[in-house]
């Protein structure tokens, strides 16, 4: 694939300033099944916020109530102030990104653009103007008169991002994307449609289970677990300094060593002594749980270490090495992968931890 | 040519012949002239046989009355239930293909018996008729409807239409239909042609359509009556044949609805 987001024309715009997107106490069942227990989220103008969470945590039936098609049992939808809870999906003005390919497969890919322009009433050769100034704008200019199932997977999440953007709504909701595209289409699509999405300026919903994408393009990361938000903030605060047990554990690799608390509020662990993080819910001495990331810990060979390495998995830039303590705990440490070089099954090591505080959590 | 090559046209010869025999000694038996020659004369005189066009007319009026009817019917039903109550879909499979299994003099004294508060010009007429042939299609144009449903993202093709800013009727019309385009045509030219062939319930009810002339010409004219027959044969034939053709003129379909998370 070599097509590419161009630059934007003021003229294609529109009005896609951002709205206010405030859903507040959203709740809904499916039979036992609790999907959303209370959701309280909000996107600012021209915000990118995106759903992260397991399969079954509630974010598509999140993305689904925004958009109208799926009712809420309880809770308010606003956009701009304005409760949208009884206005029909199709009075929405919300353009939507489906998972799974949704492009009408009687239509071209410029008529499916300009579907939602015929719906407002707009003439055919307007509407025709601006659909192909919108597959211009996602790469696929050359690509006006093909049917979807001419296009590739990549071509036609495009053509379905432009015709999203056509209608030039108030709240753009994708969901899920690039799920159903391989790894390398995947990164080039992720990439533009953040980069088209900072320049238009348009509030985005953006619902997917994989962290990597949450983290790469979102302005804040809403991670669900079980129809409940466990934390909304940054990429980088959510990867920091996660709110919750499950937020560490889903977000990224997290290595839990046993330690002990000083009354100094200074923690030992593995023979050092390190200072904790502020805030937290631990106990305030005794035994807890060191919370580390794998890139945070350095491996030195040593014969005498208390450690032993058993595998190291090379991932290009990264290895991961696998490392045993003797009480048996697992640690991962990610290493650039020319340091790992030296490292194999069986080596004594020692770990270094740096000098960073840390954080801390009750004990496992 | 392997022996299983052998045997499988060896079947089909014979399969061939079993059906296709009958329908040329029909041919012949209406070309037949005196002392031994053949003429088309009873084919070039169909037309002028009394009742033959009033009843072929009456016949292609029922059979497309019947397909408007059962259309309406049941493409938005079973889009509705496909898309809101696919947990009613069985239900509806076994109510739709009951009248299969229901002998036609009971389909049409129901049918009479449920109808009767109906006006006279629906009752002593052929549009008590539509009404029963919408009946005996309800298997055909489930099973063509049902296929076509399944094999396309229905849903996720509503929901985008819908977040476009397209209403129920809107979806149904610009959305639904075209892209069920062969399985409604499947619909409509199964249930033409059964129409076009049906007779028991029409004569169980003393109404007048063609195959229904076409037994009464016979008893005066058996010739006639086998012309007709044929006429209505290939008829029906070149209905399936434009049916298959459409079929596979029919467009890559878009790759099906991936697993939905919730």
């Amino acid at each position: 694939m070599t097509e590419t987001v161009t630059s934007v024309q003021p003229d294609i715009l529109g009005r896609q300033a951002g709205s206010h997107l405030r859903i507040t106490g959203l709740r809904r069942q499916f039979g036992n099944v609790v999907a959303l227990d209370g959701l309280d989220l909000e996107a600012g103008p021209g915000e990118l916020v995106s759903l992260l969470g397991p399969s079954g945590c509630g974010k598509t039936t999140a993305l689904r109530i925004v958009a109208g098609l799926e009712p809420s049992d309880a809770g308010a939808v606003e956009v701009d102030g304005t409760d949208i809870a009884r206005t029909p999906a199709h009075k929405r003005d919300m353009g939507m990104v489906f998972q799974s390919y949704s492009l009408f497969p009687n239509l071209t890919a410029l008529d499916n653009i300009a579907f939602g322009l015929r719906l407002r009433g707009q003439g055919k050769r307007a509407r025709h103007d601006r659909a192909g100034d919108l597959l211009d704008l996602v790469g696929l200019g050359t690509h006006a008169r093909q049917y979807p199932h001419q296009l590739s997977g990549g071509q036609q999440q495009r053509v379905a991002l432009a015709r999203a953007l056509a209608i030039e709504p108030r709240v753009l909701l994708l969901d899920e994307p690039l799920s159903a595209l391989d790894a390398v289409v995947r990164m080039q699509l992720r990439d533009e449609i953040r980069a088209l999405q900072t320049r238009l300026g348009i509030t985005t919903l953006f619902v997917t289970h994989d962290q990597d994408e949450a983290l790469s393009m979102s302005d804040r990361v809403a991670v669900l677990n079980a129809g409940r938000l466990e934390q909304c903030a940054e990429p980088a605060e959510i990867y920091a300094r996660p709110a919750t047990r499950f937020v560490a554990s889903f977000v990224g690799t997290m290595n839990r060593l046993s330690g002990v608390l000083t009354p100094e509020n200074r923690v030992r662990v593995a023979d050092t002594v390190l200072s904790v993080l502020p805030g937290g819910d631990h106990p305030l001495d005794g035994q807890v749980t060191v919370l580390l990331r794998p890139e945070r810990i350095r491996v030195v060979p040593e014969a005498s270490g208390p450690a032993t390495v058993l595998r190291v998995s090379f991932h290009g830039a990264v290895s991961r090495v696998h490392i045993e303590l003797e009480d048996g705990t697992g640690v991962a440490v990610d290493l650039a992968s020319e340091q790992g070089v030296g490292l194999g099954t069986g080596q004594r090591v020692r770990l270094d931890l740096g000098t960073e505080p840390v954080m801390v959590a009750h004990p496992e | 040519m392997t022996g299983g090559t052998i045997v499988r046209r060896v079947f089909l010869v014979v399969m061939g012949l079993f059906f296709l025999l009958p329908i040329a000694a029909s041919v012949e038996f209406s070309l037949r002239g005196t002392d031994n020659t053949h003429t088309v004369s009873v084919w070039t005189g169909l037309v002028h046989q009394a009742g033959f066009a009033d009843n072929l007319i009456t016949s292609l009026e029922l059979a497309g009355g019947t397909v408007v009817i059962i259309l309406v019917l049941m493409v938005p039903t079973m889009a509705w239930v496909h898309l809101r109550l696919p947990r009613l879909r069985r239900v509806l499979e076994s109510i739709c293909v009951m009248p299969m299994v229901i002998p036609a003099v009971v389909l049409a004294n129901g049918v009479l018996v449920a109808f009767s508060g109906l006006p006279q010009w629906i009752n002593g007429t052929p549009v008590i008729l539509a009404l029963e042939y919408v009946i005996l299609a309800l298997p055909f144009t489930f099973r063509s409807l049902d296929a076509g449903m399944s094999a396309i993202p229905l849903r996720t093709m509503v929901d985008a239409a819908h977040s476009l800013g397209a209403g129920w009727l809107r979806t149904l019309l610009t959305v639904i239909v075209p892209n069920l385009r062969t399985a409604i045509l499947s619909a409509a030219i199964l249930s033409a042609a059964m129409v076009l062939g049906e007779f028991t319930i029409a004569n169980l009810l003393l109404l007048n359509t063609f195959p229904v002339w076409t037994v009464q010409a016979g008893q005066q004219d058996p010739e006639v009556a086998m012309a007709a027959s044929m006429l209505i044969l290939i008829v029906t034939w070149i209905l399936l044949m434009i049916m298959s053709l459409l079929g596979r003129q029919r467009r890559p379909r878009a790759p099906r609805p991936a697993r939905r998370t919730r």
